[in-house]
């Protein structure tokens, strides 16, 4: 892959996360109210000197464009501003939750992939078959469920009838201090519902999608050449037809990630799951605007980089644009 | 029936895809559940006097237990049907304006990248895919808390995050249709490019245009209940999204007070959705001689 590529794409992105700092920083001005006030919170009843001081960091009795120009130099250096609720830096509160999020999206995603694929290729290989209709009807279920209820929902099976698994947080208190063993299985046990509950929206949707694609592919010539030369048909199915297949499904992932997000600020919320969509919802309630724009700000980035990813991936797997840039 | 009969019987395309569309069974099923809802809230909204907010009953109450309250009361002992009743409307108006603004934001700024090409559709892509980097409901979330939670504000602030799909769509459906010869003839006959984005193709990106209309109304209902979820919605305003998030402290004592609203919320959602596959079906040539 040439690198000119990767470092257009870097770029890319980079000009993409400046377009969001500017964006937050208007959206502060244009909050109804004195922008000082706006970022110290208005449930924090905050005093003259900290107001004083707060326009004093943030420049803002220098006119706008130095405004900006204060802001983003300061989003450059790392600094997202203080928490007046939290009492720390942004910047901090954020890299505190932004690895239970990552692990929850991140497993919640490659869950549906592989369900929903799996759930797509047997489907595709009946076509009106009762596992293609099956397919058919749970992703439009899928895609009608709020994923907050399905959460509620999970909570009420699990958490009294088969208390199999945890229903809050992410840690058991009693195996805080013990190995990274033990831990990391405490964790796994935990991730089983939210990653889950997210999961089973986009599942449905991948189901569905590689159920079309594999299907289109099906019909292809190549695919009769296997048959003929007698490949079985798990290796029709799996090798020929899937990897072609796999193309508009990894566009899709890439594109998934913005609303794996969104959803995962639901999930997080109704598992308290110790994230970043938690910490949004904490600060929106309490109208800690430089830790919503952190979060806003970080998640971007999260969009931003798995879209790199995807695109570079894409890349790889498809061997006709190898080479291009 | 023989082709001449096929012929003369030809209707106007959209004549033609309703006929489609009635035969098509769940997309009926879903359009009579749709109706019953739509009908079930207006009833809620305009007819019914009841308050969702006013205290009747013992807290917790089991559905089918008490004949005045068959589905039961909340914690604080409010009837659940009322809540059911009144908590449609702002859903259902949310939803449908949200996905109108989207249509409106995203069929106009992609009929310009499309039609115009160049650096118009640099630039207008670029807007695009700077709005998919934001999560969305992230992002309706703050403005939602930046500006006031009214109703108006949560339609556009559902609007502004969901537009960039339609954008691309539409963008799409122009770079296809322009290159066709009627666009070539409306234009050698002297027709402006406003009259030939707007009166020419519009109307042939229809089909896939309405489709996506009705998934958006579906999503811009589920962003609606998640926002009132959350506590973002218009607080004066009885939703079912806040009739769950309400009730979310209490599922370990009461499941019902949570269920029925999210059977609402799906059943709206599904039954949208139902609709669209159906017109997605409906308006597909391929799929017309069956």
């Amino acid at each position: 892959m040439p690198i000119n590529y990767i470092l257009k794409r870097l770029g890319y992105g980079l000009l993409l996360m400046l377009g969001v700092v500017v964006l937050n920083f208007f959206l502060i001005r244009l909050a109804p109210g004195d922008p000082a006030v706006v970022i110290a919170g208005e449930m924090g009843g905050a005093t003259e000197e900290m107001l004083e001081s707060i326009r004093e960091e943030y420049g803002l009795n220098k006119p706008l464009l130095t405004q900006l120009w204060i802001y983003v130099s300061s989003v450059a250096q790392g600094d997202l501003g203080e928490s007046f609720f939290f009492n720390q830096p942004v910047s901090k509160l954020i890299a505190l939750r932004i690895g239970p999020t990552i692990l929850l999206v991140i497993v919640a995603q490659i869950l549906s992939i592989v369900i929903g694929v799996f759930l797509g290729v047997l489907a595709a290989r009946k076509p009106n078959g009762i596992m293609s209709a099956f397919v058919s009807v749970f992703a439009t279920i899928g895609y009608a469920v709020p994923v907050f209820w399905t959460g509620i929902m999970l909570i009420i099976l699990f958490a009294s009838t088969f208390p199999i698994f945890p229903v809050e947080g992410m840690q058991s208190v009693k195996l805080r201090d013990a190995n990274i063993f033990i831990r990391s299985l405490d964790i796994t046990h935990h991730l089983v519902l939210p990653a889950f509950t997210l999961a089973i929206i986009y599942l449905a949707q991948y189901a569905r999608l590689s159920r079309a694609s594999m299907l289109e592919v099906l019909g292809a010539d190549y695919i009769r050449t296997a048959r003929a030369k007698g490949a079985s048909e798990r290796s029709v199915l799996f090798k020929h037809a899937l990897r072609n297949a796999a193309l508009p499904i990894l566009t899709i992932a890439g594109l998934q990630f913005g609303n794996l997000i969104s959803g995962a600020l639901l999930v997080e919320t109704v598992y308290n799951w110790p994230g970043m969509g938690r910490l949004a919802f904490d600060s929106i309630l309490r109208r800690d605007y430089p830790t919503i724009m952190g979060v806003l700000f970080f998640a971007s980035a999260m969009v931003v980089i798995a879209n790199l990813i995807t695109d570079l991936s894409y890349r790889l797997a498809d061997p006709r644009l190898r080479g291009k840039s | 029936m023989s082709d001449l009969e096929k012929t003369l019987r030809a209707q106007s395309p959209m004549a033609e895809a309703w006929r489609m569309f009635r035969r098509n069974i769940p997309a009926m099923f879903g359009l009579i559940i749709l109706i019953m809802i739509i009908l079930t809230t207006l009833y809620g909204a305009f007819v019914f006097t009841g308050d969702p907010y006013e205290i009747v009953w013992a807290p917790h109450e089991p559905p089918l237990l008490t004949p005045e309250f068959p589905l039961g009361t909340d914690y604080l002992g409010r009837d659940i049907i009322a809540g059911l009743l009144t908590g449609g409307a702002p859903t259902l108006a949310v939803g449908a304006s949200a996905a109108i603004i989207t249509m409106v934001i995203g069929i106009t700024l992609g009929a310009f990248a499309g039609y115009y090409g160049g650096w118009v559709d640099t630039l207008l892509m670029r807007i695009t895919e700077f709005f998919q980097v934001l999560p969305a409901l992230l992002f309706a979330m703050v403005l939602v808390t930046l500006f006031s939670p009214s109703l108006i504000t949560i339609a556009i602030a559902i609007g502004v995050v969901s537009w960039p799909q339609t954008a691309r769509l539409t963008r799409a459906e122009f770079l296809r249709i322009k290159e066709l010869e009627y666009v070539t003839a409306a234009r050698a006959i002297g027709a402006q490019n406003g009259l030939i984005m707007w009166r020419v193709i519009i109307p042939n990106a229809a089909p896939p245009l309405i489709v996506s209309a009705t998934l958006t109304v579906g999503v811009a209902i589920l962003f609606e209940a998640g926002l009132s979820f959350l506590g973002l919605g218009d607080p004066n305003k009885m939703s079912w999204g806040l009739m769950i998030g309400m009730n979310r402290e209490y599922i370990l004592d009461a499941w019902w007070p949570v269920t029925f609203p999210g059977l609402a919320i799906f059943l709206t959602v599904f039954s949208v959705s139902l609709v669209g596959d159906g017109l997605n079906d409906a308006f597909n040539p391929k799929l017309r001689e069956r």
